[in-house]
């Protein structure tokens, strides 16, 4: 039996209204120490990012690029998750400063702000590991649910994990789309892609045009080290980030929800599902900056518009209050999410059921999962 | 960033020039030039006029003159005219407009305003109490209407109430820096001798300057002014006999103008008064929380009663279509602009400023009249 399903109305409710008490004071004491925070944090962004770039136009000496490489990928982690993942979640909006709204904010990814605002604040938020409704399960590539009919490419899914990790950038960028619908479901036409992504290569092509072209043409004819540099710098931030984000959703005890549990959802049950649907790991101060403090994705879920540095002192807080209602508060360190993630990759690429049997909402699952996956993709 | 020697000028030119170029576009490309330079100096950008606070002064009790230096993208001010200042306090930035009042002429460069600091005036108190010398504050161009023509009149009339007198005393002194020949009254009303600000400069002027006139209105006679109580027409008909035949201009509390505007309809005259309201009057606001007032969509023209539902409710049912995705507040993509009014925030229940600033309105109840960009 989940959990999920033990808790009784009331105690949904009470949970609710702890929940929301600490995001009212949060909200509350919101001020110059957050303004602070992050205004130092971009700073040091775009010293790391200047200093990154410098060093790589002398790339031609060997400590130069890999100190280059190294400032370039930390202002490139920085500037994604830290700072734009959430800003534009709205974390700094009540400051007022347009340049650190979830409106404006433009982040050093080939993702749109429109387009990740979509697909990430919008339906990988409000439906957290809702089967069907949150596309960040698999990313239409994976199988990363044993609820998800196995077909014969999911034999390919720790290389197709691989390859999204890779690329992370640009499944993102792409990830609205739903580029399955048009290459595997057909339920897209070529007409429908081709304006949907007009945006986005917008974007793209502005992104690759200056880490693959003007940068280099600076350097000379030391281009290729600046070049290759880039690539390196892209590939670290592709590699981490698509790692956070899979130890935030996908360790082997979270869990994925029915589209049944939406109808009727209470605030209560919304911040319940969120915690079972989560998991945080461990780590040091810089851990936690680095990965955009998803390290806390649990607390991140819960409250996604309180900026993040706050989370780590609210986590105690969370904690409680799983342990009072008997609720798992999934953590662990960075090595063991991970190992937990891609042991569910790996298990997923065989048909059948990947996980242990004793999952109550399960049962319920079936009757939805009757129905072939593109008639509900094309009902959603 | 301030220039100086015509080959610092050039070299700032070509400098500005590079920086707003495509390339640097390209290259900076999500965030933008200014976006990097504000990280090695607050002063820096390519676009933004920034202004580093040189001085800062008590003229008065309850006033703050601030001396700004701004860089190199300042374009200049007519007199009259008010620029719109932007500081952070506790970590939200605030906007209000402010008229310069130093004259065109004056040799650094620098600007002077003035703010005085009333019981809510949330921003002028910020100025007089926390702002040092050294801070950085955010600046606009210059704007309004209200501006000494560059054909300057024969005679001129400087009205002001209160903090209204910036932007005449940039007139004044500006007049006087250019050698003005025409006659010039300076009619200034305040509550007491010793909230005038400027009062020590004005009565200078006025001794120096043959042209220039005084007549200073406190409330109470003993407090020695040429004039004492508020506004009348009586006033200028013994005073300024001639103030028909005067450009007036006119900055004061609301009340005041409406008074001075009301002798000048009534001379038939109007076109020679020209007027910049200083506190905007601001709509009361209920709040009690009933619906009440309207919900303006200024950009679609669109206006429709408030009902008392969510901001984003009114708008689909006013037949807009603006962003929304999760409408529970948590995905930010109906985020939009308030360009005036208050809001309750209804998860927390709180209520916001009257200023602008962007709202979610899934989760926003108009309490009042309130606009909004869409
Ligand atoms: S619709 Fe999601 S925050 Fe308003």
């Amino acid at each position: 039996m989940s959990i999920y399903s033990t808790l009784t109305p009331e105690q949904f409710d009470a949970i609710g209204q702890e929940l929301d008490a600490i995001r009212n004071r949060e909200i509350a004491d919101l001020g110059e120490k957050d303004e602070k925070y992050i205004r130092n944090l971009i700073k040091r962004q775009r010293q790391l990012e200047v200093a990154g770039r410098g060093l790589l136009m002398v790339g031609f000496l060997p400590p130069a690029w890999l100190a280059g490489v190294a400032c370039l990928s930390a202002a490139k982690i920085l500037d994604n998750m830290e700072i734009g993942h959430n800003v534009m979640h709205g974390q700094y909006d009540w400051m007022g400063d347009k340049n650190i709204s979830s409106r404006n904010f433009d982040w050093d990814n080939t993702c749109t702000n429109t387009a990740w605002k979509q697909t990430h604040n919008y339906e990988h938020h409000t439906y957290t590991n809702v089967l069907d409704k949150d596309h960040d399960i698999g990313y239409g590539i994976l199988r990363m649910s044993d609820e998800q009919e196995w077909e014969p490419r999911f034999l390919l899914n720790p290389i197709l994990a691989v390859i999204l990790s890779t690329f992370f950038q640009h499944f993102v960028a792409v990830q609205s789309l739903k580029l399955e619908d048009y290459l595997i479901y057909k339920t897209k036409t070529k007409e429908e892609l081709k304006a949907e992504f007009k945006p986005t290569w917008k974007k793209m092509r502005k992104q690759l045009v200056k880490d693959y072209l003007m940068f280099p043409a600076l350097a000379g004819p030391f281009a290729p080290f600046v070049f290759a540099g880039n690539v390196a710098a892209n590939l670290a931030r592709n590699l981490w980030s698509s790692q956070v984000i899979f130890n935030g959703h996908f360790p082997e005890e979270v869990e994925q929800f029915p589209e049944s549990v939406l109808q009727d959802e209470s605030r209560g049950h919304w911040y319940v599902r969120q915690m079972l649907g989560s998991a945080n790991f461990e780590g040091g101060r810089l851990m936690h900056i680095m990965s955009g403090n998803l390290s806390f994705q649990i607390e991140h879920h819960l409250f996604p518009d309180i900026p993040a540095h706050r989370y780590a002192k609210i986590s105690p807080e969370v904690k409680a209050i799983c342990e009072k209602y008997g609720l798992p508060y999934n953590t662990g360190s960075f090595m063991r999410q991970s190992l937990s993630v891609w042991k569910r990759i790996v298990k997923l690429s065989l048909p059948g059921k990947g996980k242990g049997s004793d999952k109550g909402l399960r049962g319920k699952v079936v009757s939805l999962m009757g129905e072939s996956q593109s008639a509900v993709r094309k009902a959603a | 960033m301030s220039a100086t020697t015509p080959t610092s000028r050039r070299f700032q030119q070509g400098l500005n020039r590079l920086l707003q170029s495509r390339v640097a576009d390209v290259l900076s490309y999500p965030h933008g030039v200014d976006r990097y330079l504000e990280v090695f100096n607050p002063l820096w950008s390519a676009k933004e006029v920034r202004a580093r606070v040189d001085a800062v002064q008590h003229l008065t009790a309850d006033s703050v003159t601030l001396t700004l230096t701004p860089n190199s993208n300042w374009q200049g001010f007519v007199p009259g005219q008010y620029v719109q200042l932007t500081v952070s306090i506790n970590g939200k930035l605030h906007t209000r407009c402010y008229s310069p009042a130093n004259s065109l002429y004056r040799k650094d460069g620098s600007i002077e305003i003035t703010a005085k600091a009333h019981a809510d005036g949330f921003v002028s108190r910020y100025l007089r109490d926390v702002v040092r010398v050294g801070d950085v504050v955010t600046l606009s161009q210059s704007g309004g209407e209200f501006a000494l023509p560059e054909q300057r009149p024969e005679r001129v009339l400087l009205i002001s109430g209160g903090s209204g007198i910036t932007p005449v005393m940039s007139m004044l002194r500006t007049l006087c820096d250019e050698g003005y020949q025409g006659e010039i009254t300076f009619l200034h009303y305040a509550n007491r001798a010793q909230d005038m600000i400027y009062a020590s400069e004005v009565n200078e002027i006025a001794t120096h300057f043959d042209n220039v006139t005084l007549l200073r209105a406190f409330a109470d006679e003993s407090e020695g002014g040429e004039l004492s109580g508020l506004f009348s027409s009586e006033h200028l008909f013994k005073s300024v006999p001639d103030f028909a035949q005067a450009t007036a201009f006119l900055c004061g509390p609301p009340p005041m103008m409406a008074a001075v505007e009301k002798v000048w309809d009534e001379q038939g005259i109007s076109d020679r008064l020209h007027k910049e309201q200083f506190t905007l009057a601001t709509a009361a606001v209920d709040d009690g929380g009933s619906a009440e007032g309207e919900v303006r969509f200024v950009r679609s023209e669109t206006l429709v009663t408030n009902d008392g539902k969510t901001l984003l409710e009114q708008a689909e049912a006013a037949g807009l279509n603006p962003e929304s995705g999760c409408r529970m507040g948590i995905c930010y993509s109906c985020t939009c602009k308030k360009t005036a009014g208050k809001i309750r925030d209804l998860r927390t229940g709180e209520i916001s400023s009257g200023d602008e600033e962007d709202i979610q309105l899934c989760v926003s109840v108009p309490v009042g009249t309130v606009a909004l960009d869409i």
